[in-house]
């Protein structure tokens, strides 16, 4: 008997399949000029990002392989977050591969760029199996990154760290999605959230305890990858000892990840047992108790950091839960506003980190007192960490206020449409006043930058990749403070392509 | 077409802090000269402004000069929406002037020009832009952008607790500023068509329920009340001025404070008048308590820095019981002449201050004595100053007083207001001590010896804020028909 194909298209899938094929090229080239390629292999990594991204453009919308692969507009916009996500985190990594990682550099960038067809994987996933792939395809070549560096210890023993936090989250999620499957016979998402709906109706709205059982473990393997608590622990102990722009790429693309996913799963597949009238089925709240407790947590383990990647790594526990807001908040803002957070929280968070990057190349150091008195010897520099920082901590005009603006509007625009929905409310009350704790540790890091009455002994000296990173970053939170009209069209659209 | 002129008063200095961070850092006397005149240009206009506002406009309750409403973010009915009217106009005026004189009064600064008078500049263009924005998030926008210059011109360039005054006032506001945003947020989803415009949302949001009002009316009270400061609220105000830089101090004292109350009288008073009556007393209370209070922990204080920002909370507890007394358009206009005023003798009063500190590095008031003998033309330009912020007749701080009262006596309950003139005998209490201290008595000679007269510069910076002082006070007509028309709609509003 011959097996039915669904109707396919490679073109849909072309810029995964480039980027691909790119890396191994990537990681040949390195091999070829027998480990000698110096800076080249990077920037032929950054040149396939960029290629990449013009294939994408041109790709346009569609689906391709049944129901499996589909290129819509969510998919595009966060496939545009991975692409820069990785473009930053190679910009600013040549200090490291120049200096401690000489005879691997091909297969350092190779791995990001693998991560990153994961990830651009992942956000065209529209069935369960295809998106655990893409899952996996995303994190297991970061677990190598994250101890890349094979004689130090803390990054052995992030990588050890991650991997191990990585597979359980990976088989709760996997154990999660079984349950799924069993309630509803298919992996398919969309088909999967008809025949709930049916079996909902048919058991008179009594799906049973499975279905709770699906939502907690799904919700504790994402928690885990987006570093939510209680399942964050992991985090600033990662970061502290990955190689720095390892940890800012997790922060941004690996965490865009966990949100495409959530995205797939709960906002698409689970729709309809997000509200509290399918008690005790509902999500919504359970999602927003979490963010609450990303919010508290993050801000105030952020407060008490004296390491900068630890104190960059609770604030993005924190960013994480104000994600969430927007997640929790399902209306025609609330995704619109996740997209525009992540983009616009790619630029500040992957700029702040390759200024750490600089300066951990510069002084050795990632103590946040090493930052004394920068802004004498490098006033550019220290500027661009200040305008990062603040963008972070949502001060306008920069673009970080305005992500917080819209996230904060969706919430309440939710909390006011039903009177079912008015502990969003509360969702919206700890996130402002948690922005405070945030401003006073991000003002911390530029209060010792800034205030110090001595010079600091280092002036530091950027590479022209890791200058670009940081311009492109900074134009990002300007431009996208002032006009984010831009981004805010595309966004505005998303939850459109989601609801139906 | 019509010329922007309320756009080129928020975005000269903007160029001029573009211009200044691309001169060399050691070209100190290009930077100051640059943002002296940039700043210059923009007082120029502010006053052609008030000029033309009070011949032409002023008769009508309508915004001028309006520009907009532009799209800026259609998707969220963003605006970019200009306009000014009697209650913003001398403000911007008195943001004009003192800016340009306090940038001419910072000429002394030597250690990181260049950042100085670049966040002098962005701190300038925030406080334009709050008191010309018709549009919510705009004001936000503006609101916030302030607080970052202001956090590093005292974090950078102020006194021994720099850091800690810095981020207590960046902390403080930015509370504050929070519930502000709740409220604008609850604004724009209860309008239909959502709307952030100020002038609609001014017409419509009386049409929300009681709760809602009184809901949004607290949250813009404590961000509002947070920047005048009001009593319970004002804790950041004492450390920020006596750690800021005398130029900061002034800016501070002079318009951060009256953005508060131009909030209040913008936005809370008129959108939710039924929260308001429900709350006047509680307001005039609290205002009576900032009056009492803030005079008597002047009294008590032993740095001449620390007893002007406490006669501040004092000063500021007057325009609180006028607005209180919501009836009355006597009281609210003395409040916006209150507004004005003390930022013209308080401003002077903290140039005054920084100019003595400067010469004698301490602000101890038992350290001085017989100062008149020795330094005649400063001790004397100071002493008009106190007595004006004691209100002497003649002189503006006597009018707004004046006015406040006979506006608030019929307005109000009256034990309030009886108690609130108590205030203005204290106020002379602890300015004439002061005065008796520092400027009377024996000159010690052997520590105050070298100290040498105020200087050209010095008194170039205060004299416009005296002549101002008396012109007020002398004839006050000329502020009062700029605001009449403006603020009897105003009254009309509340009374809804």
């Amino acid at each position: 008997m011959e097996a039915q194909l669904p109707p396919y298209s490679i073109k849909m899938m072309l810029p995964e399949l480039f980027l691909f094929v790119w890396a191994l090229v990537v990681i040949t080239f390195d091999l070829l000029t027998r480990r000698k390629s110096g800076s080249a292999v990077g920037y032929l990594a950054m040149l396939g990002l960029v290629i990449c991204g013009g294939i994408l453009s041109i790709t346009g919308y569609g689906r391709g392989f049944g129901m499996m692969f589909i290129n819509d507009p969510v998919a595009v916009f966060f496939k545009v977050i991975f692409l820069g996500a990785a473009f930053m985190a190679i910009g600013s990594s040549f200090g490291i591969t120049n200096r401690k990682i000489v005879n691997h550099r091909g297969e350092y960038f190779g791995l990001i760029l693998l991560s990153t067809v994961g990830m651009m994987f992942l956000a065209s996933s529209q069935e369960l199996l295809s998106l655990y792939i893409g899952l996996e395809l995303t994190t297991i070549p970061l677990f190598v990154l994250a101890g890349f560096f094979k004689d130090d210890r803390k990054s052995v023993e992030s990588g050890i760290k991650y991997m191990i936090m990585g597979a359980l989250s990976s088989a709760l999620l996997l154990y999660g999605i079984s349950f799924l499957y069993g309630l509803s016979g298919t992996t398919d998402i969309v088909q999967m959230k008809i025949n709930l709906a049916v079996t909902q109706l048919a058991n008179e709205g009594d799906i049973g305890v499975i279905l709770i059982l699906a939502t907690v473990t799904i919700l504790a393997g994402i928690g885990f990858k987006l570093a939510l608590p209680p399942f964050h622990q992991w985090a600033p102990d990662v970061y502290e000892g990955s190689p720095t722009p390892i940890a800012a790429f997790l922060s941004v693309g690996s965490k865009a990840a966990g949100i495409v996913a959530f995205v797939k799963i709960m906002m698409l597949g689970l729709e309809a047992f997000y509200d509290p009238v399918m008690k005790p089925n509902d999500w919504g709240i359970l999602v927003g108790v979490l963010a609450i407790a990303a919010m508290v947590w993050g801000n105030v383990a952020a407060v008490r950091q004296s390491n900068i990647k630890r104190m960059l790594a609770f604030s993005s526990i924190a960013q994480a839960g104000y994600i969430m807001i927007g997640m929790v908040a399902m209306n025609q803002y609330g995704l619109a506003a996740v997209g525009f957070y992540t983009f616009v929280y790619m630029f500040a968070n992957m700029g702040a980190f390759a200024i750490v990057t600089v300066v951990e190349d510069q002084t050795g150091s990632c103590k946040i007192s090493s930052y004394a008195g920068l802004s004498r010897t490098s006033p550019f520099l220290s500027a661009a960490l200040a305008v990062f920082l603040l963008s972070l901590a949502g001060i306008p005009p920069l673009a970080g206020f305005f992500a917080k603006y819209y996230v904060f509007a969706a919430a309440i625009a939710m909390a006011g449409s039903s009177n079912g929905h008015t502990w969003l409310y509360w969702l919206v009350g700890v996130g402002l006043l948690t922005t405070v704790f945030a401003l006073y540790y991000y003002a911390n890091v530029i209060k010792t930058a800034y205030f110090a009455r001595e010079a600091s002994p280092y002036r530091l000296r950027p590479l022209r990749p890791a200058l670009l990173v940081i311009a492109i970053g900074l134009l990002g939170v300007l431009i996208f403070g002032v006009v984010p009209e831009t981004i805010v069209d595309f966004a505005r659209d998303l939850p459109y392509y989601i609801a139906h | 077409m019509q010329i922007p002129y309320l756009s080129s008063l928020v975005f000269v200095p903007l160029i001029g802090m573009a211009v200044v961070m691309f001169l060399p850092k050691q070209s100190k006397w290009a930077i100051r000269w640059v943002s002296l005149v940039l700043s210059g240009i923009a007082m120029v206009i502010s006053i052609w402004l008030t000029w033309d506002y009070y011949f032409n406009l002023a008769g009508s309750a309508a915004m001028a000069y309006v520009e907009g409403p532009f799209e800026w973010i259609p998707s969220l009915h963003i605006q970019y929406f200009l306009g000014a009217d009697g209650i913003s106009i001398p403000l911007l005026s008195l943001t004009g002037l003192l800016s340009f004189l306090s940038i001419l009064a910072s000429f002394n600064i030597e250690n990181r020009v260049k950042e100085y008078f670049a966040f002098f500049l962005l701190l300038e263009v925030g406080m334009m832009g709050v008191f010309v924005a018709l549009d919510f998030f705009l004001f936000y926008v503006f609101w916030e952008v302030m607080l970052v210059p202001m956090y590093f011109l005292i974090g950078i360039w102020g006194g021994p607790r720099k850091e800690y005054a810095a981020i207590k006032f960046f902390l403080y506001t930015l509370f504050g500023s929070i519930f502000m945003l709740v409220a604008i947020l609850i604004l724009y989803f209860t309008s239909e068509p959502h709307t952030l415009n100020m002038l609609t949302l001014i017409q419509t949001s009386p049409g929300l329920g009681h709760t809602l009002q009184m809901v949004c009316f607290i949250f813009f009270f404590i961000a509002f009340a947070i920047k005048v400061p009001v009593w319970p609220f004002h804790t950041w105000l004492p450390d920020a001025h006596v750690e800021a830089p005398t130029a900061v101090s002034v800016i501070l004292a002079g318009v951060l404070l009256k953005m508060g109350t131009y909030g209040m009288l913008r936005i809370s008073w008129p959108m939710f008048p039924d929260a308001l009556r429900t709350l006047s007393f509680w307001i005039a209370v609290l205002g009576v308590i900032a009056i009492i209070y803030g005079a008597l922990v002047s009294m008590a204080q032993k740095d001449l820095k620390k007893l002007v920002a406490y006669s501040s909370v004092s000063h500021m507890g007057f325009c609180m019981l006028a607005l209180a007394a919501i009836s009355s358009v006597q009281a609210i206009a003395g409040c916006m002449f209150q507004m004005v005023s003390h930022g013209l003798i308080t401003g002077a009063l903290f140039l005054l201050v920084g100019v003595l500190y400067d010469r004698a590095h301490t602000r101890e008031i038992a350290a001085f004595g017989g100062l008149g003998a020795k330094l005649p033309v400063y001790s004397g330009i100071m002493v008009f100053f106190s007595m004006a912020s004691l209100g002497l007749p003649g002189m503006s701080g006597f009018i707004s007083e004046f006015m406040i009262f006979v506006g608030a006596f019929g307005a109000v309950n009256k034990v309030l207001v009886g108690l609130g003139v108590l205030g203005v005998v204290l106020g002379a209490a602890y300015m004439l001590r002061m005065v008796q201290r520092v400027f009377l008595g024996n000159f010690d000679e052997s520590r105050w010896g070298g100290l040498f007269e105020i200087n050209f510069r010095e008194i170039v910076s205060v004299a416009p804020l005296m002549v101002l002082t008396l012109w007020i006070g002398v004839y006050p007509k000329w502020l009062s028909s700029m605001m009449s028309a403006t603020l009897e709609n105003l009254v009309t509003l509340m009374a809804r």
